[in-house]
């Protein structure tokens, strides 16, 4: 039923083809330019490109997430959201455990990250672990799973690496050529290729330079936004929920935080674009994740929980004839909603409770020990403190350390 | 001598298929039973948790006696058939659920009891194994609809005959009281 996303990959494919395509020319013009020699240009680009995909292949995931600071958590330091993380492993039949990541930051974002299914971490930051409920967590956690399950973690990472291959030489080209032409010390005359056709190639080059990576970039929120709806689409199946989902989405559309270590690269791995601003409305071309509020009008429209429901839902949103879920994994059969709530989540903690709780588990990362006094004051001891015990600067009592 | 290759091409090509075909429903066996497994797995996990769940809640539950008796007997008899077949089996684990809901629900009315860090955790365990059964079973139901699918449709239902694959049976819940508890599916 979702193994078959087969013909949404071969999309992504052509489309990664397409970038490799803009890379090739690339390194073509340069190497004419440069060199006099297209092929001198070409190993320069793959070569450049192949050293990057080898290190995001193998180190990507421990790359970005020390970028972004992320903390792993095992089960102890916050079982309930281990337990969400692990239902959702069990509804999509992941066989391996993913890695637990929290970030320590306000602003509302997640993001999954790993080569293959086995080899898996989710990041959630503090924030919106404070501002979620159960269902909307498991929403999220859903959606990030999804990213896994479909192998979106791969394509997008080989993706970026391509698209940030072509920035590096574009833009190291073009200013080669620039201030190289300025100063004249560009090349040996020696070759004497003639005014005329140099002056052709240069503009040719130039013109390619600048619009290689804006092409490569839009090519890449393609494939970027497409794969979104179909995560949205699997963590409605998963959860069978898809209002858990679609209340968490309103909560991260609301917040205008932006993820202070977030960059360009790696926004299209978060569950919303960590770089929109408030009123803005991301435009259909120039956003690597589709508007938050249709994604949250085609998760509500959804009659039932399968791909099929989603892709009517999506029609209906878009007044239009064309869905985004492949026809080869639309399958037969209904899929009921699940409906209300079961009491089982009678004793949630409520957003005051889930924010100390947070905050504690911040501090027990940090390597902090919390001391609560007597008074109901919560000391918190750095790692760095040596003394045997410590006064409560509160109602004075002492208390071990 | 030309027929000779084109006879020997197409055998080549039809024993390529066929074990293709073999291997997936393998693979789709396999993933039924390791579901099944699955559910299981958080099964007992449950049984394990509600006699420290009643333990924590005696304490401060002193006119739920009834109920907390319910849930003890609910359990220990869903232990006896875990052996059973799975239709006697699924009725008794639906059961248990739903007075565990029950005492869940009451839990509300004895703030001490919410207060209690211990009864929080266990709650917080107990709720999510509830949901971890309910998603273990989605997925099985969703492996064996899918392994049934393949064993009934055509080619692949010649390969399944030939070597004895037989359609798994759906993890279905019939008791009324279950039907009301959302987040099923009754695939």
């Amino acid at each position: 039923m979702w193994e078959q996303i087969r013909s949404n990959q071969i999309r992504s494919v052509v489309l990664t083809i397409g970038m490799g395509v803009l890379l090739i020319l690339i390194g073509y013009f340069l190497g004419l330019y440069f060199f006099d020699s297209a092929i001198a240009g070409l190993v320069i680009a793959i070569l450049v490109w192949a050293v990057l995909s080898l290190i995001g292949y193998f180190q990507g995931d421990s790359i970005l997430l020390s970028m972004s600071r992320a903390k792993k958590i095992n089960r102890d330091d916050h079982p309930r959201l281990y337990n969400v993380v692990e239902e959702m492993k069990i509804a999509s039949g992941l066989e391996k455990m993913p890695d637990i990541y929290i970030i320590d930051d306000p602003a509302l974002n997640a993001f999954a990250t790993g080569r293959d299914p086995k080899r898996a971490s989710v990041a959630i930051t503090s924030g919106l672990l404070q501002k979620l409920n159960r269902d909307e967590l498991q929403g999220v956690i859903a959606h990030e799973i999804s990213h896994v399950k479909n192998r979106d973690v791969l394509l997008m990472s080989m993706c970026s690496i391509l698209l940030g291959t072509i920035v590096i030489i574009a833009w190291y080209g073009s200013r080669i050529m620039i201030f190289g032409s300025m100063t004249g010390s560009r090349r040996s005359s020696s070759s004497g290729g003639g005014g005329q056709g140099q002056i052709i190639i240069l503009i040719v080059a130039l013109v390619f330079m600048i619009l290689a990576p804006i092409m490569a970039q839009l090519i890449y929120f393609a494939i970027s936004r497409k794969r979104e709806y179909l995560a949205d689409a699997s963590a409605a199946l998963y959860t069978r929920y898809p209002e858990g989902l679609a209340s968490a989405l309103e909560k991260l559309g609301a917040s205008t935080g932006q993820l202070k270590s977030a960059n360009k690269a790696t926004a299209p791995m978060y569950i919303v674009n960590p770089f929109r601003r408030k009123g803005l409305k991301a435009s259909d071309l120039s956003s690597t994740h589709p508007p938050i509020s249709e994604r949250i009008r085609i998760l509500r429209a959804m009659a039932g929980a399968s791909f099929n429901d989603y892709d009517q839902a999506y029609r209906h949103v878009h007044q239009g004839s064309t869905g985004v879920i492949p026809a080869t994994s639309i399958a037969a059969g209904t899929v009921p909603l699940a409906t209300i709530k079961p009491e089982v989540g009678a004793g949630e903690p409520n957003e005051i409770q889930r924010a100390r709780e947070t905050s504690d588990v911040m501090w027990r990362l940090g390597n902090y020990t919390t001391i609560t006094c007597d008074c109901g004051a919560k000391l918190r001891v750095p790692p760095s403190f040596r003394e045997p015990s410590i006064r409560c600067p509160h109602c004075g009592r002492t208390h071990q350390v | 001598m030309i027929p000779v290759y084109i006879i020997i091409g197409v055998v080549v090509v039809l024993l390529i298929i066929f074990l293709a075909i073999y291997n997936g429903l393998v693979r789709r066996r396999n993933q039924v039973k390791n579901s099944w497994a699955q559910i299981d797995v958080q099964l007992k996990r449950r049984y394990d948790l509600i006699p420290n769940l009643v333990e924590t809640a005696k304490g401060y539950m002193k006119h739920e006696r009834e109920t907390l008796e319910a849930v003890t007997k609910a359990r220990n008899l869903a232990q006896q058939l875990s052996s059973a077949g799975a239709g006697e089996r699924a009725k008794a684990e639906g059961e248990l659920s739903s007075v565990l809901s029950r005492l869940l629900a009451v839990v509300e009315n004895y703030p001490d009891l919410k207060a209690n860090q211990n009864f929080l955790a266990l709650q917080e365990e107990l709720a999510s194994t509830e949901n971890k059964i309910s998603f273990s079973r989605q997925f099985y139901n969703d492996s064996v609809l899918r392994y049934n699918n393949q064993t009934q449709m055509f080619p692949s239902n010649v390969v399944a005959s030939m070597t004895g694959f037989k359609a798994s049976e759906f993890f279905e819940v019939t008791l009324a009281a279950e039907r009301e508890a959302p987040k099923v599916s009754f695939t």
